[in-house]
């Protein structure tokens, strides 16, 4: 039996991809049709992981949390937190300067992070939150079958958040976030309040984000600080980017490829350096993917998709 | 009390140095630029190479500490060289980067610092290893200012006073070659109105180069501070980045005086902080400090009104 491992880490391989189009999603939205710029994925990933595991976790007697409700209010309670994080965000810095927002995010993520490895009451600390538990665990076992369960899931809320952005963008809301993005000033006098409008995408995105973090936490059953570093941010930012941001469809793609690209430096750093280099390997692993977010924006800015053309149904007929 | 006052003039130090730069590539480039931090880092660490170069040349491989210093003068050389060196390596990031991109939307060029400062902290990285670096072995023994039944008393080492002390004198240097010079001028004007500037014939290409190379000198000093003070890590560049933002927002963008003013501010905070919150959350009060400028008076200190 040669393929049940194969497969095995296919499925693996998989069920991570979808976790991060599910972020790459969020961003999508946030980015690719606001126009936001948002440097605290990680942060707000995070949030969603801890909430969720907080929520759903057995309890345990020095740490916060452990209530043992069932996974689905976990996921909702990992959406609502994450929004409540953004909100709190948005509101301070979204009515200023656009990359305002790109600091404040960028300093949400780092202050989610001193929490997550300092607040040891709450979070576990460097240690973690433990024993995570597992949906349908007791009638799969934690063999193929269950990796295989936890894909069609994934699939599911990533189709799921598939639809509903789709329906969200082509709808007369989505009109106007792309008309705030092109020219708020025009927008704005036709009645649209951009403000509020940049406020509901950036939560929205960033509920998909916490959502996306309570997938990652249920299926590894473990989470850690070190598992929201700002290499994750980069790592949804080169999907994006790679993808095409303003297309969903891009966002979906550029999480598979570069999900891809990542995995088979890592295999082969893995395979051709010694032990005592790896370390040093994995670093110029992540100067690859920076390397590469600076190329695809000087030589393809739209990425590989790149954003439909959007023309109203009354123009340009004669 | 005052232990904590002293302590947070030389984090402070550092802080305005690195944002000093910020600010100036923020206000003349017109955007937030997420590599600034990594110059800091790059100018410590080519610090270390240009030490070590400078020891092999003047023969005997061993610096002698100058006065009461923890150092000898080679570090000071190595220091001017580091600063060159980090100037050169700002100039070529702009030239393969940064350059191609300054015709887009602004946030393209943020998106691009960040992809640069992931490249840029990794490649440190990759060739000196995560250990921990040192200029000098040597130990200094902390100077006792103030008797201990005074406030808590006070001890301060020389390094401490002099990066403390440098820091002053660079800023007035800075304050006199932007109001007294040509170049300074020049930069103030592109920083204002570029169209009008170039008009008038200022070479803008010429300030961008102008602000690259203060902004990373500068930065590069900062970092060689913070390796005489602390130790030099990849990660000295990248945990500074929220109190350098912090610290140019608090003094408004653009606005030198404001980044020296908001440096010391954020640096005091976060010493001051200390007893209050722990020494885990230090950074959390940079944060605090950026999220109560952005809500009462998001133009800082200094700024212009927008």
């Amino acid at each position: 039996m040669e393929i049940l491992p194969v497969l095995n880490y296919l499925a693996f391989f998989m069920v991570f991809a979808g976790i991060f189009a599910v972020m790459a999603l969020g961003l999508n939205l946030q980015w690719g049709f606001t126009g936001l710029f948002n440097v605290g994925v990680a942060g707000f990933v995070a949030v969603g992981a801890y909430a969720s595991a907080i929520l759903t976790g057995p309890p345990e007697p020095e740490r916060f949390g452990g209530f043992g409700l069932p996974i689905l209010v976990g996921w909702l309670g990992a959406m609502l937190l994450s929004g409540v994080a953004a909100f709190v965000v948005a509101v301070a810095a979204l009515r200023l300067r656009e990359d305002y927002l790109a600091i404040t995010t960028f300093g949400i993520a780092v202050v989610i992070q001193l929490v997550a490895t300092n607040a040891q009451g709450l979070t576990g600390g460097p240690f973690g939150i433990q024993s995570i538990p597992r949906p349908f665990v007791e009638a799969l076992g934690t063999g193929f079958v269950w990796n295989l369960a936890y894909l069609g899931l994934v699939a599911l809320v990533l189709g799921l958040a598939w639809w509903a952005l789709e329906r969200l963008v082509a709808s007369p809301w989505g009109r106007v976030l792309r008309a705030i993005r092109e020219d708020e000033l025009a927008a704005a006098s036709l009645g649209k309040r951009a403000a509020a409008f940049r406020l509901q995408s950036f939560v929205i995105g960033c509920m998909l984000m916490g959502l996306a973090g309570a997938l990652y936490a249920h299926f590894v059953g473990y989470i850690a600080p070190e598992d929201f570093l700002p290499i994750l941010t980069f790592q949804i930012w080169a999907m994006l980017i790679v993808g095409g941001s303003g297309n969903n469809a891009g966002a979906v793609l550029g999480a598979f490829l570069v999900w891809a690209i990542w995995s088979v430096s890592g295999n082969l750093i893995r395979e051709v350096l010694p032990a005592a280099e790896q370390a040093r390997g994995a670093a110029l692993q992540v100067v690859l993917i920076g390397v590469m977010i600076a190329a695809i924006l000087v030589l393809r800015p739209r990425g590989i998709l790149g954003e439909r053309a959007t023309v109203s149904r009354h123009a340009g007929k004669d | 009390m005052l232990q904590l006052v002293a302590d947070g003039l030389v984090v402070g130090s550092v802080i305005a140095l690195g944002a000093v730069g910020l600010t100036l590539t923020y206000s003349i480039l017109r955007f937030a630029n997420f590599g600034q931090g990594e110059f800091m880092t790059w100018g410590a660490y080519f610090a270390v190479s240009t030490l070590a170069f400078v020891l092999a040349v003047t023969g005997g491989g061993v610096m002698e500490p100058l006065g009461p210093f923890s150092f000898g003068w080679q570090l000071i050389v190595a220091m001017l060289l580091a600063a060159a060196l980090t100037a050169i390596l700002a100039l070529v990031v702009d030239w393969l980067l940064f350059r191609r991109l300054r015709r887009g939307n602004a946030i393209t060029l943020v998106i691009a610092s960040f992809g640069a400062a992931l490249a840029l902290r990794n490649l440190v990285q990759f060739l000196y290893g995560t250990l921990p670096e040192y200029y000098s072995r040597e130990i200094q023994i902390a100077i006792r200012l103030v008797p201990r039944d005074v406030m808590g008393g006070l001890r301060v080492t020389p390094d401490q006073m002099l990066v403390i002390g440098l820091t002053l004198v660079l800023m007035l240097a800075l304050q006199w070659l932007l109001t007294r010079t040509t170049l300074g001028r020049a930069m103030r004007a592109t920083a204002m109105n570029p169209a009008l500037a170039r008009v008038a014939g200022v070479d803008v290409e010429g300030v961008i180069r102008a602000t690259w190379v203060i902004g990373a000198a500068l930065a590069a000093i900062a970092g060689v501070f913070v390796g005489i003070t602390l130790q030099i890590r990849p990660m000295l560049g990248f945990d500074l980045l929220l109190p350098l933002f912090a610290a140019a927002i608090l003094g408004g963008i653009g606005s030198v005086r404001g980044a020296v003013v908001g440096g010391y501010i954020v640096g005091l905070a976060e010493s001051l902080s200390v007893p209050l919150v722990g020494a885990e959350y230090r950074a959390a009060t940079a944060f605090a400090v950026l999220i109560g400028i952005l809500l009462l008076r998001p133009n800082g200190l200094f700024g212009a009104r927008a």
